[in-house]
This record gives structure tokens, sequence and C-alpha cells, in this order.
């Protein structure tokens, strides 16, 4: 009887994603539990069309086997292994010599380069084991420089019809690249792919910046320079770079920014007389509305997907903890009990889940809750682990970690919400700060 | 067989939206604030920046996550309010700072809190609030690099940095 790739699906979400499959199950994250096989598949290189092709054939291969071994949950049979060899993107495929090296799936295409130097691809997924496609076959057409735009794409077609779950593949991440010692680091904003691909510099060295978030839409950022020699927030248009300071009273400083799912207003905290409260700015008029007013520090805000709770980090208490408040302020609700100092909260984009930054006994977590704090898991440790960020689909966070000593460098990792398959992003330096934007369109 | 059902395109332009050019600025590195950075004039000359820095003592220290003036902390301020007060055509930015071992953004406020309670202390002995602005540089800025202690404690800091400038 023959192995279906759904049926193995089914058993592989389960697996990964505890968290949402069995209801009420374990608090605390086993990180050693249930590990099982990933999926194995191949992605032979796509067929050339043309002489022009050639160049893309197999690079859109290797990227969308880059994007599927990357999420931990497949593992590529290498070409070596390959029996059958795809020369033709029409011809049957030979299903026997696949299943016979246990490639349970297999991704086909063919590029073309037409008339007008556009890349066009056409791919297919086969379930190997049932012997036939998994949905249909799509085309792809983008110019030559995205090219590893359309790779992802497939790969995101990949995971989404084999998991069942959205992908996040074709998305970029905005972050602060960093160089030069410790106590002269150079900080300039830049974006890339979210595999640590095609990184640009939005801003120079000159100033010290901090912290960017996409807009909903990824067509802006937000984020704190020095630029004036005093925190202040700025918002940049990713398509041209120009950018612009949102007004603040002099004599304050303003930082940790972040917009609101609507992308309209822009939730932040303002410091004033040693005080750092929560606002909201109408980000076309400018105006400002104060949501908290106590006298301990109120920052590192973050909105709920549908834009009607805020999860903030205050040490009212006497310590940092997490806190929940209506959007327009009032009472706010602590969310975090366990031992230790609770930051930089971040809800998911699903809306069930608050990544978090935990330091406790000296060491650096990252970890999620649910949102009225239970659940807790930590799924990082280290010496300095910082400021999560969401995957568009919910499934992966990525953070800063920065290593021990006179020598310590920044580097960006994601982490499956499982805890699983921890991975450093590879950037060109060190790398702080990132804000995973949304799935491109 | 071709059957191509859905087809996406996603066209040149939304390809890469942002810049193409990923050295369109010069490098260069930087601290914002002014001031005078090493102590202008002589120590021995106690109108001069470098003895307001070197003999007064320019800056205090902090406890972890505190941000309230030790006594050792206020006799120093003790001293920089008195110089402020005799050497009335400086300015200072106080800037706060924090270990690395907090959160970038908290230690953001957390230092703003030292560099006000130096604000509020040199106030309260007498000098112009109008002559001294605060800012806070969180974990940006450390002068020690080691992840120890000895390091932590000397960043954990607020800076009284002069500048040259007419009180208003």
């Amino acid at each position: 009887m023959m192995r279906s790739l759904l049926t193995l699906l089914a058993a592989l979400t389960l697996w990964a994603f505890p968290a949402t499959a069995q209801q009420g199950g374990p608090l605390r994250l086993e990180l050693t539990e249930g590990v099982i096989e990933p999926m194995p598949f191949a992605v032979p290189d796509f067929v050339a069309d043309t002489p022009a092709a050639q160049e893309f054939a197999r690079n859109i291969a290797r990227v969308i086997a880059a994007d599927l071994t990357g999420t931990g949950l497949f593992r590529e049979i290498p070409a070596e292994a390959h029996i059958s060899r795809i020369t033709s993107f029409e011809s049957p495929v030979q299903f026997a010599d696949w299943r016979a090296i246990n490639a349970q799936a297999l991704v086909t295409g063919a590029v073309n380069v037409d008339g007008s130097g556009r890349v066009v691809v056409r791919f297919r997924i086969h379930d190997v084991f049932a012997g036939q496609e998994l949905g249909r076959g799509q085309q792809l057409v983008g110019d030559r420089d995205g090219w590893r735009r359309i790779a992802h794409k497939v790969g995101d077609q990949v995971y989404a019809r084999i998991t069942g779950e959205g992908g996040y593949f074709d998305s970029r991440v905005v972050f602060v690249s960093e160089s030069g010692p410790k106590d002269q680091r150079a900080k300039r904003l830049a974006i890339m792919d979210y595999d640590g691909a095609n990184v640009q510099f939005l801003t120079d060295a000159a100033s010290i910046v901090l912290a960017p978030r996409f807009s909903p839409t990824g067509d802006r950022v937000l984020y704190t320079s020095y630029e004036t020699g005093f925190p202040r927030i700025y918002v940049l248009d990713v398509a041209n770079v120009g950018r612009r300071v949102l007004p603040t009273l002099d004599g304050t400083m303003a930082f940790a920014p972040r917009f609101s799912p609507d992308g309209r207003t822009v939730l932040y905290s303002l410091t004033q007389g040693g005080n750092t409260d929560l606002y909201t700015m109408d980000i076309t008029s400018g105006a400002s509305t104060r949501l908290t007013t106590a006298p301990s520090i109120e920052t590192a805000p973050s909105y709920s997907p549908d834009g009607r709770q805020i999860v903030f980090e205050s040490d009212r208490s006497g310590t940092p903890q997490l806190y929940i408040m209506p959007v327009s302020g009032g009472e706010a609700r602590r969310i975090s009990f366990g031992q230790g100092r609770y930051g930089t909260p971040v809800w998911s984009p699903r809306g069930d889940l608050i990544a978090f930054t935990k330091q406790s006994k000296g060491r650096f977590h990252i970890g999620v809750m649910r949102t009225d704090g239970s659940e807790e898991r930590l799924l990082t440790a280290s010496f300095l682990d910082e400021g999560p960020t969401w995957a568009p689909n919910g499934r992966v966070v990525m953070f800063t970690r920065e290593t021990q000593g006179a020598q310590g460098e920044a580097r960006l990792y994601s982490v499956d919400i499982t805890g699983r398959n921890l991975r450093q992003v590879v950037t060109p330096s060190g790398a702080s700060d990132p804000s995973w934007g949304p799935l491109q369109n | 067989m071709t059957y191509l059902s859905k087809t996406m395109i996603f066209v040149a332009g939304l390809a890469l939206a942002a810049c193409t050019n990923p050295d369109r600025f010069e490098d260069q590195a930087g601290l914002g604030g002014g001031g005078f950075g090493t102590g202008a004039g002589s120590v021995s000359d106690p109108t001069s920046p470098a003895y307001f820095q070197q003999a007064i003592g320019d800056r205090v220290l902090f406890a972890v996550d505190q941000s309230t003036l030790s006594p050792a902390a206020q006799a120093t301020l003790d001293g920089q309010a008195q110089w402020l007060m005799t050497n009335r055509d400086f300015t200072a930015v106080i800037e706060g700072h924090a270990d690395e071992r907090g959160t970038r953004e908290y230690n953001v406020a957390l230092g703003a809190r030292r560099a006000n309670a130096v604000q509020e202390y040199l106030v309260s002995r007498g000098v112009a609030g109008s002559r001294l602005r605060v800012v806070s540089f969180g974990k940006e800025r450390p002068i020690e690099i080691c992840s120890d202690e000895a390091c932590y404690s000397k960043n954990r800091r607020a800076v009284t940095v002069l500048a040259a400038g007419l009180g208003s």
C-alpha cells in the first residue's frame, strides 16, 4: 500500500505545531521530545527552455530547496542520489525512480526568458507515493532581478500545499546592520529577503538607529534615529527611501514606534521629565494622544492583529513585566507572572500568542505565551537573546542574539514556535532588531 | 500536456521596490551630540571643561536597574553644580546610559531616568534648568566593553557633557 504525502503530512503537522494541534497540551516545551524525520523531497534543476534561461534553471531550484530545508520540516535528497533526470517539463514523471530513493515530494519546473527579457517559470508539485500531482501546475513571471522572489513563491506554494499553512518565504526583513567595536558601533537601517539575500542599506551610519518596524503592507518603516542628537521617530518610504521625522515636543525623547494594523496610527514611547509613557500619533496629522500616565516605564508596545488591544512592557510592579490594555488606554492587566523580567512583547499575526524576551538567572530567552499569560514556553537561551518578530504565518520568530565579551557581536536567528530548528540568518555583517514584513504580493 | 491552470503574474517594478544601490551612502561612524568630548583646556585651569571633566568628574554611576543617586554621586554633582554656577557660559547635555543586560528600548527609558535624576539634582542645587538637556543612549554606547560587572558598573552612568553656549 502506498503512503500518501497528505496522510504523512497530517502527522507532520501535528508534530510540528503541538500548540494548536493539541488543546490543553503540556505547558512546557520539551525540546527533545517528539523529533521525527523531516520529509524527504527532491527539487531537480529546472529545465531551461532557452539558453538564456540556463542561469536561472539551477539557481531557482537551489533557492526552493534552501527555503524548504530551512523550515526544518523537509530534508532534500541531493541530486547525486537521483535516478531519473528531468529533461522535459512535459514528459510524465517516472514516479518509480523517485520512490526508489524515497523522495516523497518532487518539485519539477521549467524556465523561459521571454522576448521582453522576463523570466517565466512553470512548476509542478508531485506526491511521489500517490503517483500524482499535488494541486495544479502554475506559472510565475517576473523580471530578471526578481528570480529569487519567483523561487520563494514556488517554495511558498510547496510549503502551503504540503503543510496546509501559509508560507513565509517571499517576505522581507528590515533590521539594523551593525559594524565596528562595541563602544563605537555603527548602525544602519537595512532591508533584506527573509533568508538574508539582497541586503540593501536604507540609511547611512552617521547616526544611531534603533528597532525599525515594517508597516502592515511593507511599504513603510518606522524607526528611531539619533540624527538630531536626541531619539526621534522617523517614517521611511521603502520604495524611494524618502523619510521624514514625526513631530515631537522639544525636550522630549520619542522611540519604540509601531504601526497600527491599519497603518494610520503610530504607537510609541515618549519620555518627558525622565518618565516614559505610551502615546499614539495620527501619522498624517501628527496629533498625539497619551495612553498611560504611570510614573513607571511603559514601552515596547505591540498591537493585537485586530487593533483593539495593546500589549506592552512596564516596570510598575518593580520589575519589567507584560501588560495588556485596550487600544485607547485604560486599565491594564498583567499577563507575565514567571520568575524574571519580561520585555519586548510582540503579538502573533494569528492573534493567539505573544512572543517576548525573558531575562532570568543571568540568561536571556525568547519565549511565547498565550494572550492570557498561560502556557509560557521558552524557545531559546543564551547570553543575550532579544526582540522577537513573527514570520507572516505565525510559525517562526526571528530575533537578535548577541555574544558575550569585548568581541561580542549581534546576529539574527530564527526558531520555530516549538523551539526547534534554531538557525542563524546569515548576514554580511552584524545585525540586530529584525522586523519581519508581510508576505509580498 | 500543458495545463497551467492558475497564472500568477508579478512583474518588474513590484519585484524589487527598494533602492537598487546598496552603497548609496558613504560609511561614516559617529555619535550624535557635540560637546567637548575629550575635555578642552587644561585640567589645571578650574574654568576649563577639562577641569570639569577630570577634577570634578563629569559622570556618576548607578546600581543595577536603579536611577537613585548615591552619596558619592551627589558629591560629584555638588561639584558639577558649583562649577556650572560659576561658569555660566556653558550649557550641558546629560547623557544617560545603561549596561547591556537589558532590552534595547527599556534601556533607553532607564537611561532617561538616570539622566533626569542628574538634571533634577543639578537644578535643586541652583543650576538653571534651561541650561540642561537630557538624552538617553540606552545600551548603545558602552565605554567599557567586557561582559562583566566590572564593565557594566562603569556603563550604568550619566555623563554631563559640556557645550559652549549662553544659557538662555
